[in-house]
């Protein structure tokens, strides 16, 4: 074990005197991080509500599709969006592969079913009585709407940041997508994965200190936002 | 409280959006090579003098020396820097690659436990020690990874004689690194490139010992191809025989020549090109 905190001292010690190649992977965690959030919020947030308000068919087989693919393993979604991406495939003229971009892309995949799911679960667990008094009381269907919307916000705002947490912690996209070029597409995971192949355990465990530290950050960040 | 949330969110996606921009001023190769160039530090000491002359980027993509290939195939990359002769060749022969030069090259060596259970040390001929090695049932760690080293292993394996494998065979399908890590720790021995052992060895990371014999079947040329612009039209051809002439030329022969890990010399500059 002394080995590993050898590493993990000196690995720290890089940390905190903010190494510039740790900074900057942190960075791009962070930029594509986000990034893959704002855009699987926009399309996951809408789809989980329809999902939970609408009565259409097909409804049941598409929430089940929707639950199938929390299971997509994440190499499977980077060889997808590679196959894509590749200039063999039918995107490669935009030339996205191995920019982080392209990790972005693939993170969406990876994070749209989530975000789904769980806002679908918050807003079905909505007390159905809260859109009886709505109609009740002669609010419109858009009303109506959004007053449940209201309600079931806490859940809608964990289901992002469950979606940031997955996709800054994620390595098989960011490998594969990005191709982990220092300073460009290098993420901590992927830094991580690097170090661990160099033997040098301990940065690597100080690395992931860094990524928890953000993802940390941003769950106090958004009680914040919540509490204000 | 809505209105308070979506101007902060508002003003954060604006910081993300102008850092994003900027990402990218200079011209950017894309270089696909092998692990063991990367991880021992011998591109952090090439690329930027390359970088600063031509005002360029290079954005390198370190895999094994088969997938490098297939990525310089798809035409996602550049040039590629890698090391398996017979894949190279086919790789030429198929009209994906242009510009293939000589870059250096170091050795391949058979690692094992310091106790060397199979008795490999007192060998003269890899498939000799191959041989030990099957004979004993010591275990062996194989990159299984279609790396350039592994593609090496499978040839010496072949001219040795053996094509049946036992349980004492263990084929990881992990990088260089990863697997002289594995051998170390179950005590195995392993086939690796002089340079990432050496890497690992200085840092400390393993005490596996040189077993195996020299020679030349063990000899491990690196060469760079520019992808061919006839397949991909949009490589950056320029650039690629920018980059392969820098490597071939007197200034990036030196550099290779003397880079040094804790003292020791990992790759031999062989480039054709008159100095």
């Amino acid at each position: 074990m002394e080995f590993l905190l050898d590493g993990f001292a000196d690995g720290l010690m890089r940390v905190l005197r903010a190494d510039p190649h740790v900074m900057l992977a942190a960075w791009v965690t962070i930029k594509v991080g986000i990034w893959a959030t704002i855009l699987a919020s926009l399309i996951g947030l809408p789809v989980g509500f329809l999902l939970a308000m609408g009565r259409f068919r097909g409804r049941g087989f598409a929430i089940t599709l929707l639950q199938t693919s929390l299971g997509l393993p994440t190499v499977v979604i980077g060889l997808l969006a590679y196959g894509f991406l590749s200039r063999r495939g039918p995107l490669g003229f935009a030339d996205l592969l191995f920019t982080p971009s392209a990790i972005v892309v693939g993170l969406v995949v990876l994070a749209v079913p989530l975000v789904a799911v769980f806002s679908m679960t918050s807003v079905a667990s909505v007390d159905g009585r809260v859109r009886e008094t709505a109609l009740t009381l002669g609010a419109s269907n858009g009303l109506v709407a959004w007053t449940v919307l209201r309600e079931a916000r806490f859940g809608m705002i964990a289901a992002v940041l469950a979606a940031f947490g997955r996709v800054s912690s994620e390595v098989g996209i960011a490998m594969m997508l990005g191709g982990n070029i220092e300073g460009y597409t290098r993420t901590l995971t992927t830094a991580i994965a690097l170090e661990s192949m160099k033997g040098e355990f301990g940065f690597g465990i100080a690395l992931g200190v860094v990524l928890l530290a953000i993802i940390f950050v941003t769950n106090l960040l958004s009680r914040y936002i919540q509490r204000s | 409280m809505t209105r308070c949330f979506l101007s902060r969110l508002f003003l954060a996606l604006l910081l993300v959006l102008g850092f994003w921009i900027h990402a990218s001023a200079l011209d950017r190769l894309k270089l696909a090579t092998t692990t063991s160039t990367e991880n021992s530090g011998l591109l952090k000491q090439l690329h930027p003098v390359f970088e600063k002359k031509y005002l360029v980027s290079v954005h390198t993509i370190s895999v094994g020396t088969g997938k490098a290939l297939r990525l310089g195939q798809n035409g996602d990359v550049d040039v590629v820097l890698v090391h398996a002769k017979k894949a190279e060749d086919l790789f030429m022969a198929s009209g994906y690659g242009a510009r293939r030069r000589a870059v250096m090259y170091n050795d391949f060596v058979i690692v094992g436990p310091p106790s060397d259970p199979a008795g490999v040390f007192k060998t003269f001929d890899v498939s000799e020690a191959l041989l030990q090695i099957k004979n004993s049932k010591s275990l062996w760690f194989s990159r299984g990874d279609d790396s350039g080293t592994h593609k090496k292993e499978m040839e010496l394996w072949r001219d040795a004689g053996v094509g049946v494998f036992g349980s004492w065979y263990r084929a990881l399908g992990q990088g260089m690194g990863r697997t002289l890590m594995a051998a170390d720790e179950k005590s195995g021995y392993t086939l690796t490139d002089r340079g990432t052992y050496i890497a690992l060895v200085a840092n400390r990371k393993v005490s596996l010992k040189i077993q195996g014999p020299r020679g030349e079947r063990l000899h491990n040329p690196y060469s760079v191809i520019a992808v061919n612009p006839k397949r991909h039209p949009h490589v950056k051809i320029d650039l690629a025989v920018k980059y392969i002439d820098f490597l071939t030329s007197g200034e990036g022969q030196d550099i290779i020549r003397d880079f040094r890990l804790m003292g020791k010399q990992l790759f031999y500059p062989n480039a054709k090109t008159p100095r």
